[in-house]
């Protein structure tokens, strides 16, 4: 922020050295660098993993992970302190590489006494997941001593090419990370990938790929895709304008011009993936598409009003219960059994009621409070979903059953692969209301509230409509969700509807960019569809959640796809600045900077 | 920490200025006001009138309450004191609790094959008790060093939404590491039976979880009233900004209370063990959300006010089903035990956010 270009010829002020790396830094990211890849193996990651190839006899999965972790740690420790005004730039040196090296040994190390205890003791009677397959893997079956020296080796040499990315010019890292990611999602999504060749026909490819039918990437294969890709990132890399500003720089006509042509395209995309990708992967984007519809709904209310719902899965199950009572002939006190499309109205009143029943007490609400009541309003509506007491509404924990398919006209919706069409008709709508509403009055309202409450209620913004009206959206979107969630399904039960899904939903669009669509939607895809497409990651998926939060929250707290607005606001005073004060500050008693109380 | 709030609170829960305009929401609000405390009350005349349960039955489920309802204060005296200084709820701190219960029932089925175990009941006690509390302490200080620290001065919901993701991976780690299977608490022998204490017949375990509540609440009070340490949270808490200036150390005393807020939780875990001897990763979230609500009760911030909270909480919670619940002859009413608790939160929360005895930081909040 406070990088104000000089003039050439004041230039005259000596710069400082950059300080040097930290080895007392690499020496703490070391050992927890050693605690995240000892709990990496001992969770289990390493040896369900370890089944599947990256590339095909040389990588597995697995044992990647765990190196991976001592690469980002080496990464961590060989990074160059940021220049600060006033000190030259820092150049990466031997010292950087030392650092990483040191970290990603450490971490070996660990590794290596976790291997030692485990040949010494028997430690599953606590840790189920320390068994004999986990150590052979972890000692690629030497004798124990060598083994460890081994994994430290193996562990430093990844650190000291963690601190090694540094020293790569940009257009480089911008060529090879990328193409390396590629990679990996090619080795991964070997399912997606072989059925998407198979629907456009080119088995050529999928043979030349993945020989095994289903199977993974092999040397060639990844050779392909790596230099493929490769060659496209360096392309890309090469120009001096992105695409995007390309656009952004035309005369208004055309501009529109090619945002319908774009747009018209992507539908026409949208249109061939069910027939290309077949029933198990249009589920998945089923499963996603009802996501993003829902996450969606969750961004009114957290991304643009900042009101942080964690029941939000209540309005889910509102709408899905709602559709299920109109529709089901099972439904156990009332049976219109009208055509989903007649009961969507109902589905719609009944979400706007529960969203003003929710939003009314909360009202005089703000942050941490209405985030926990919220969460006990979504476990009270579980609950007595669950309940004996109201199964004679609800139908208890058997829920309620035999929901009719979706009809429309002389349409008969049937598969996943007929879902797809409605639910992203769905998701589009959805979209388009979001972006509308971001620019209304209701949109500025709800991010003035966001902003400062107190100040917008004072510049004359009505914070109770405001407030109702964000939760109303909100819960009308999920109900959607909810009602097409049910009828494809073919029943709803109480448990669809735990607090996972709330929080599920909040790393969909945390991860993406609060109050950013197109950041929504890839959140969805990334969250939903990666964990369903690699099955044994389901297993993790919730643990992959927990750490991506928090690291999100650290790291990027605007998203991947950040709206403008909100990256503002959240990059407020610069980094910078805590940067000098890390740097001048005292580094005794009250290091740090010290805490705002207020804000 | 007990000093009475400056801010009267309003009708809707707000500060003073909006007590002389009626709007449609404060009506509403006061409506549903009434119309809760009438259905409590005509619910308990009807249970209380049907003569179902007997005294003596009353009073176990009141003492079974109070003994809950003292481990509920021990975990929401880690909520009380991170709200205190840093103004945000930790979310985690739930699953701090039931990584020390996890490490109770490790410790206490590990000595159960030894004759520690039968031979000296207190000892043994004494070493759960100290091995839950350490695990806790220890994961709450990392919790604190890894995911909040490099967070100060960050917008509020920032640090709520990390804590959320700190309890779903400290959930998940621990149905890595431990597998997702239920484990249940090796028995105490000498804890089974009664005692009988002024006439008054008690369950021995719940004996010893509301003494050593007690005994560790009041240990508590005294080091934040006493001692130097104490006195720099409490400043802490009051001013983080003056606080330094004065020469606190603010970071090392946020690292203190986190943890002891750590080493209450793990007591907590220790102590649920020998009430409720099933457990698994997820068992933190719901006494977590309660301790939560007992805070709130008690009056977010006031150390005191968690202790009452907890145990006010703890008592409802156990008689308010059969008291309330029954009276209108709803069925399998104790599956809606956690529907009692939530809406006491969402009532406390919505009506009385300030708590039984006033918080000091109800203008701050927002």
């Amino acid at each position: 922020m406070a990088q104000v270009e000089v003039p050439p010829a004041v230039v005259e002020v000596e710069l400082r050295p950059a300080p040097p790396v930290d080895m007392r830094r690499a020496l703490r990211l070391g050992f927890s660098g050693g605690a995240a890849m000892v709990l990496v193996a001992a969770t289990g990651i390493v040896a369900t993993f370890q089944e599947r190839m990256v590339i095909d006899p040389i990588l597995p999965l697995g044992l990647m992970f765990l190196y991976i972790v001592a690469l980002a740690f080496g990464w961590m420790a060989g990074q160059p302190p940021q220049t600060l005004e006033g000190f030259a730039p820092a150049r990466v040196s031997g010292r950087n590489y030392g650092a990483g090296t040191l970290a990603g040994g450490l971490a070996g190390l660990c590794i290596g006494v976790l291997v030692i205890l485990m040949s010494v003791f028997d430690l599953r009677g606590v840790f189920v997941e320390l068994s004999p397959a986990l150590q052979s893997i972890l000692t690629f079956d030497l004798a124990v001593p060598v083994a460890v020296v081994v994994i430290a080796a193996i562990s430093a040499v990844a650190g000291a090419l963690g601190a090694g990315i540094h020293a790569l010019p940009t257009r480089t890292k911008k060529t090879l990370l990328p193409a390396l990611t590629w990679v990996v999602i090619f080795s991964l999504m070997t399912d997606l990938f072989g059925q998407l060749f198979t629907g456009l026909s080119l088995d050529w490819l999928t043979t030349r790929l993945y020989p095994r039918r289903g199977g993974p990437l092999t040397i060639t294969g990844a050779v392909i895709v790596f230099v493929v890709f490769l060659a496209l990132h360096w392309y890309l890399s090469g120009r001096d304008t992105s695409m995007r500003q390309q656009v952004s720089a035309m005369p208004r006509r055309r501009r529109l011009g090619v945002r319908t042509a774009a747009t018209g395209a992507l539908l026409i995309v949208l249109y061939f993936v069910p027939q290309v990708m077949g029933p198990f992967v249009s589920q998945i984007l089923v499963t996603a598409g009802i996501f993003l519809l829902m996450a969606l709904g969750l961004n009114i209310v957290v991304g643009y009003a900042g009101l942080l719902d964690l029941g939000y899965v209540a309005f889910f199950a509102v709408g899905a219960y709602t559709a299920a009572i109109f529709t089901s002939p099972q439904s156990p006190a009332f049976t219109p059994q009208l055509a989903l499309i007649a009961a969507l109205p109902f589905v719609v009143l009944a979400a706007a009621i529960a969203g003003i029943m929710v939003a009314t007490p909360v009202i005089r609400m703000r942050g941490d409070y209405l985030a926990i009541v919220t969460l006990g309003f979504g476990e009270i509506a579980r609950i007595l979903l669950n309940s004996e007491w109201l199964s004679p509404y609800f139908g208890g924990a058997q829920g309620i059953t035999n929901i009719p398919d979706l009809q429309l006209g002389p349409f008969h919706f049937n598969t996943p692969q007929d879902y797809f069409y409605p639910i992203f008709l769905f998701v589009i709508v959805a979209a388009y209301i979001t972006l509308a509403l971001q620019n209304s009055r209701w949109g500025r309202a709800w991010m003035a509230m966001r902003e400062d409450e107190s100040v917008a209620e004072a510049m004359g913004v009505n914070i109770v409509t405001a407030k109702l009206s964000a939760f109303v959206v909100g819960a009308i979107l999920a109900s959607f969700g909810g009602s097409l969630y049910g009828a494809q399904i073919g029943s709803v039960f109480p448990h669809s509807f735990d607090i996972v899904v709330s929080i599920t939903i909040l790393v969909i669009i945390i991860v993406g960019g609060m109050g950013s669509v197109p950041g929504v939607a890839l959140g969805a895809v990334v969250l939903i569809v990666l964990p369903n497409l690699l099955r044994e990651f389901s297993e993790y998926q919730f643990l992959f959640y927990g750490v991506l939060l928090i690291a999100m929250m650290l790291k990027r707290p605007e998203g991947f796809i950040p709206s403008k607005r909100r990256a503002q606001e959240l990059h407020q005073e610069e980094v910078a600045q805590d940067a000098w004060l890390e740097i001048y500050g005292e580094k005794g008693a009250t290091g740090e900077p010290i805490p705002e109380g207020k804000t | 920490m007990t000093h009475a709030t400056t801010v009267t609170a309003g009708p809707a829960g707000g500060p003073t200025r909006r007590v002389s305009r009626i709007t449609p929401v404060s009506v509403f609000l006061w409506g549903l006001r009434i119309a809760i405390v009438a259905v409590i009350l005509y619910g308990s005349f009807l249970s209380i009138s049907s003569g179902r349960l007997t005294a003596s039955q009353w009073r176990d489920l009141l003492v079974f309450g109070i003994s809950t309802g003292s481990v509920y204060s021990l975990i929401a005296l880690g909520y009380t004191m991170v709200y205190g200084v840093l103004r945000f709820i930790n979310f985690a701190h739930g699953e701090v609790f039931m990584v020390g219960a996890m490490v109770a029932f490790y410790v206490a089925n590990g000595l159960a094959t030894t004759s520690l175990w039968v031979g000296s009941p207190v000892v043994s006690l004494l070493i759960v008790l100290i091995s839950a509390m350490v695990a806790s302490t220890s994961v709450a200080v990392i919790v604190e060093r890894v995911a909040y620290r490099p967070l100060r001065g960050a917008p509020r919901l920032i640090p709520l939404i990390t804590s959320i993701g700190a309890s779903f991976t400290l959930q998940y780690l621990v149905r890595g590491l431990v597998g997702p299977s239920t484990k249940a608490f090796p028995r105490m022998e000498p804890l089974r039976g009664t005692f009988d204490i002024f006439g008054l017949v008690i369950l021995r375990s719940q004996v010893v979880v509301i003494v050593a509540a007690l005994a560790m609440m009041g240990g508590l009070y005294l080091f934040v009233e006493r001692t130097r340490t104490g006195k720099s949270m409490r400043a802490v808490s009051e001013d983080p900004e003056t606080a330094a200036l004065m020469g606190i150390d603010v970071n090392g005393t946020i690292v203190r209370v986190f943890a002891v807020g750590g080493a209450m939780a793990g007591v907590a875990g220790a102590l649920w063990g020998l009430v409720f001897p099933s457990l698994n990763f997820f068992s933190g979230f719901l006494p977590g959300i309660k301790a939560f609500t007992s805070a709130v009760l008690g009056g977010i911030g006031n150390i005191v006010g968690a202790m009452l909270g907890g145990v006010s909480l703890g008592v409802f919670e156990s008689v308010g089903p059969s008291l309330v619940l029954a009276g209108y002859e709803i069925p399998a009413f104790s599956q809606l035990k956690d529907v009692v608790a939530y809406a006491a939160l969402v009532m406390v929360l919505i009506f009385r956010p300030t708590g039984i005895l006033g918080e000091r930081l109800a203008q701050e909040r927002g």
